[in-house]
């Protein structure tokens, strides 16, 4: 069988709740060995997350039971159990330091200090080792310690101010945007790490903020307030280089099709489609500025066309014909869609305890030559005997020891 | 970090901010162009509102840390000179229709017979395979169906996409990714790949938790519930959505009242309630070292919204985001462009970078590293380049042509 990329790599994993968790998730999902280190005194609070669960607060195994626990933790990991607290606990800890390529946390700042683990004191255990530190506001600064979670985050980040109509205030774009879209860029600047450190032999310590990496994707709008001094209005769905373009009403409840006419060419085609009506031939609809100027009538127009039509008729009809149209997909939609069935990519597994479930997925990209690994979450401590005994080469009385000690949470 | 590797970058406004992020790692990426300007330059907004391809602050902002030729890569001849980069290059950035670079011969596999190292990153709305490969997919359009729109706004009104358009951004984040895993493969196997970024992917990604899980566990379909989003569960075991943005007396805040984040909250929250002369009764009767989802009932919920609701609206962002800062509250203010240039813990980073414009006379105030690295800088290295501007550095430079050659190209509106 072929390499995977990062077979060979051993990374330790203390990621928690949202953002880090995407950023070892991808190492797992190519190939590399991960322990994921937990405590099940102080679980990631996504295992406390039933949403969506008949849980009935009596089941020993809660913290195996949450669906979005797993479906935020579809890579192959291991699963260790370690209370920090324990003497022995750390020294298992330092010597999986000296074994990992890699160590993930994503605590608030200070915490991996106040453990003794701070990139230096890893650095004194292992000279190349990469850290990948994410939290709300990095790793310096009055804002360091801060706690910081997606859906509070997506605030600071400028997120939730960019939908809404001119006449109301913004709404939110999803609870916890800046959580996807920030670890990407941590991802990237950790598989670079990676590879320089395969060239050169030299590890290093990446600090993210979430706040910093998600407002790389407002460049533009920055640059138009540091430049122009302008801030961004609410257009509601109108934009300035399409007419139509909107989201319109569909036969059925709460069924909607996105519609945007961008040149003259889908114009043409647009018209030929609805069936060249009288309105379609009026004067000031002739050029694309006329169609943005009169937005508002265009749209009455179109809505009154499509709204008793199936959304995915209205797509097949616009899109045979060249013009840009797409079901405004629900949850039903997006599990039934035929492009995502292409792909792959919801997959199915087993997990002890939630049972069969068709939602784990891979990354949202795909490789031509390596197809990633996915599967359930490990579960707390499930492999702390493999780990001990095999990784680290402890004997079973020493192992036994650790037991009786209390090293594992 | 990645100075030892050339990515050449054909792609337009769907796909620049993938080799900007290659390009701020060290990467040398030249951005290749059409002769005469990339449509991306078209792309408001505009230095001082003039629309001028070398005032795109669109193009500013994505291509900057890249170098600048331009290059007919749809006549034969600059196919050519195409296919000689690519010997040259590690990675080929495109995010033209697919199957369009094939059509020119210049396709993954084509290239890879010149140089089997080649690793080609494709940004597209829907992907390279499939049945809606060849699907338009105009921002609006294939954000709908990543499914990140139906949720999104007020129940009175049709769902909402965004007015600033960024969904391509999201898959080409993931291109840039996908990218790097292919470059450590290569140095295993010996081979280049073919990367395969879509946005419908990208977004499902974005919004998987609270688009795709209720559907899967439930077959529950989410509504839109305006600026109430994540929903907690009542003690019948229905769903009760609770504000994610509140309203403060100038302006927005975030504030969950789930979970770990109201646990640590709030006794914070009670003391700053408390001095407000607020009553915190409907909050004191639960135990908040807990997680008190599953527990109340909606007219429970409801009361401890009011509550929270009365105190958020009788102070500003700033003295909000003062007493999250003193007493551990879990809140944020929405930050607008003006106040995010000035919010101290980004200044204190040195976040904000001064990129020098020589040909506009000033320097102008980026968003700057992604991430702090010890070993190295992370964020841009040069502003984005003027039409053409690197020609004859990579030209003659590089590729070992002679000025008269370079001449040639240009009278014949190749280069």
């Amino acid at each position: 069988m072929e390499r995977k990329p990062f077979e060979g790599i051993k990374v330790l994993d203390l990621c928690w709740s949202g953002a880090g968790v995407f950023i070892i998730n991808l190492l797992a999902h190519y190939g590399a060995t991960v322990i994921r280190v937990e405590s099940a005194r102080r679980p990631d609070p996504i295992r406390h997350v039933l949403t969506y669960t008949d849980y009935s607060g009596d089941d020993p195994h809660a913290l195996e039971l949450s669906p979005t626990f797993a479906f935020t933790h579809p890579a192959p990991k291991m699963g260790l159990d370690l209370n920090m607290k324990d003497p022995g606990a750390k020294e298992l800890f330092r010597k999986l330091v000296a074994w990992a390529d890699v160590v993930g946390e994503s605590f608030p700042t200070g915490v991996m200090e106040r453990l003794g683990f701070g990139y230096e004191d890893l650095r004194k255990i292992k000279p190349d080792i990469i850290m990948v530190r994410s939290c709300g506001y990095g790793h310096t600064g009055p804002m360091a310690q801060q706690a910081g979670f997606g859906m509070i985050l997506s605030a600071v980040c400028m997120m939730y101010s960019l939908a809404g109509w001119p006449d109301r205030r913004p709404v939110p774009l999803s609870s916890f945007y800046s959580d996807q879209l920030s670890p990407l860029l941590s991802m990237a600047a950790l598989v670079a790490a990676i590879d320089y450190r395969r060239r050169t032999g030299k590890g290093q310590c990446i600090d993210q903020s979430q706040v910093e990496s998600s407002l790389q994707y407002l460049a533009p709008v920055l640059l138009d307030y540091t430049v122009n001094k302008r801030e961004l209005a609410l257009t509601g769905n109108k934009c300035d280089y399409a007419a139509p373009h909107g989201i319109y009403p569909c036969r059925g409840d709460d069924r909607w099709v996105a519609i945007a006419v961008c040149t003259n060419e889908e114009w043409d085609s647009f018209c030929r489609v609805v069936g060249n009506p009288a309105w379609t031939k009026e004067p000031k609809f002739a050029t694309l500025a006329g169609r943005i100027e009169h937005s508002d009538e265009i749209d009455s127009y179109v809505g009154a066309w499509t709204k008793d039509r199936a959304a995915e008729q209205v797509m097949f009809m616009l899109q045979d014909a060249g013009v840009g149209a797409g079901v405004v997909a629900n949850s039903r939609d997006l599990a039934e869609d035929v492009q995502f069935k292409h792909y792959n990519y919801f997959r199915e597994a087993d997990h002890p305890y939630q049972g069969r479930a068709n939602f784990y997925h891979p990354p949202s990209f795909k490789l031509s030559a390596v197809d990633a690994d996915v599967g359930r979450p490990n579960l707390l401590g499930e492999h702390n005997e493999y780990i001990c005994k095999e990784i680290l080469g402890i004997s079973d009385d020493e192992f036994a020891q650790l037991m009786r000690d209390g090293a594992f949470d | 970090m990645l100075e030892c590797y050339r990515v050449l970058d054909v792609s337009d406004d769907k796909g620049y901010f993938c080799g900007k992020l290659l390009g701020d790692l060290g990467a040398d990426v030249i951005k290749i162009e059409k002769p005469g300007g990339d449509t991306g330059r078209n792309r408001g907004p505009f230095y001082h509102d003039e629309d001028d391809p070398e005032k795109s602050l669109y193009w500013f902002a994505f291509n900057a840390s890249k170098r600048g030729i331009t290059l007919d890569i749809e006549k034969p001849e600059g196919r050519d000179i195409f296919r000689k980069l690519a010997g040259t290059a590690d990675v080929v950035i495109e995010s033209f229709a697919p199957g369009h670079m094939e059509s020119l011969g210049l396709g993954y596999e084509a290239l890879s017979r010149i140089n089997p190292g080649i690793i080609m990153t494709s940004i597209s709305g829907f992907g390279q395979e499939g049945p809606y490969r060849d699907y338009k997919a105009p921002d609006i359009v294939v954000r709908a169906m990543g499914g990140m729109v139906h949720t999104v706004g007020d129940p009175d009104r049709p769902p909402l996409t965004t007015s600033y358009q960024h969904s391509y951004l999201v898959a080409a984040a993931h291109g840039a990714v996908g990218t790097l895993i292919a470059l450590v493969h290569r140095a295993a196997t010996g081979r280049g790949q073919h990367v395969d970024a879509p946005v419908q992917q990208g977004l499902a990604f974005t919004g998987h938790m609270e688009a795709q899980l209720p559907w899967l566990l439930r077959q529950v379909i989410p509504e839109r519930h305006g600026r109430k989003r994540f929903p907690l569960q009542l003690n019948n075991g229905s769903l009760y959505y609770q504000p994610v943005l509140w309203e403060c007396k100038d302006g927005d805040i975030a504030f969950s009242v789930a979970g770990a984040a109201m646990t640590a909250s709030y006794k914070g929250l009670r003391e700053c309630m408390v001095n407000d002369g607020i009553d915190t009764g409907p909050l004191d009767k639960w135990d908040w070292t807990k997680d008190n989802d599953g527990s109340w009932t909606e007219e429970e919920v409801e009361g401890i919204l009011n509550t929270l609701g009365k105190f958020f609206s009788h102070h500003t962002k700033s003295e909000l985001l003062q007493f999250s800062l003193e007493k551990g509250i879990h809140l944020a203010p929405c930050l607008s462009a003006e106040e995010a240039l000035q919010f101290p813990q980004l200044v204190e980073r040195g976040f904000w970078s001064e990129v020098e414009h020589p040909e506009l006379g000033e320097s102008i105030t980026y968003p700057g590293s992604f991430v702090k690295l010890t070993e190295t800088d992370c964020g841009i290295k040069r502003r984005a380049p003027l039409i053409g501007e690197h020609n004859e550095e990579i030209y003659i430079d590089d590729l070992g042509m002679s000025a008269g050659e370079l001449s040639a190209l240009k009278q014949d509106a190749i280069i």
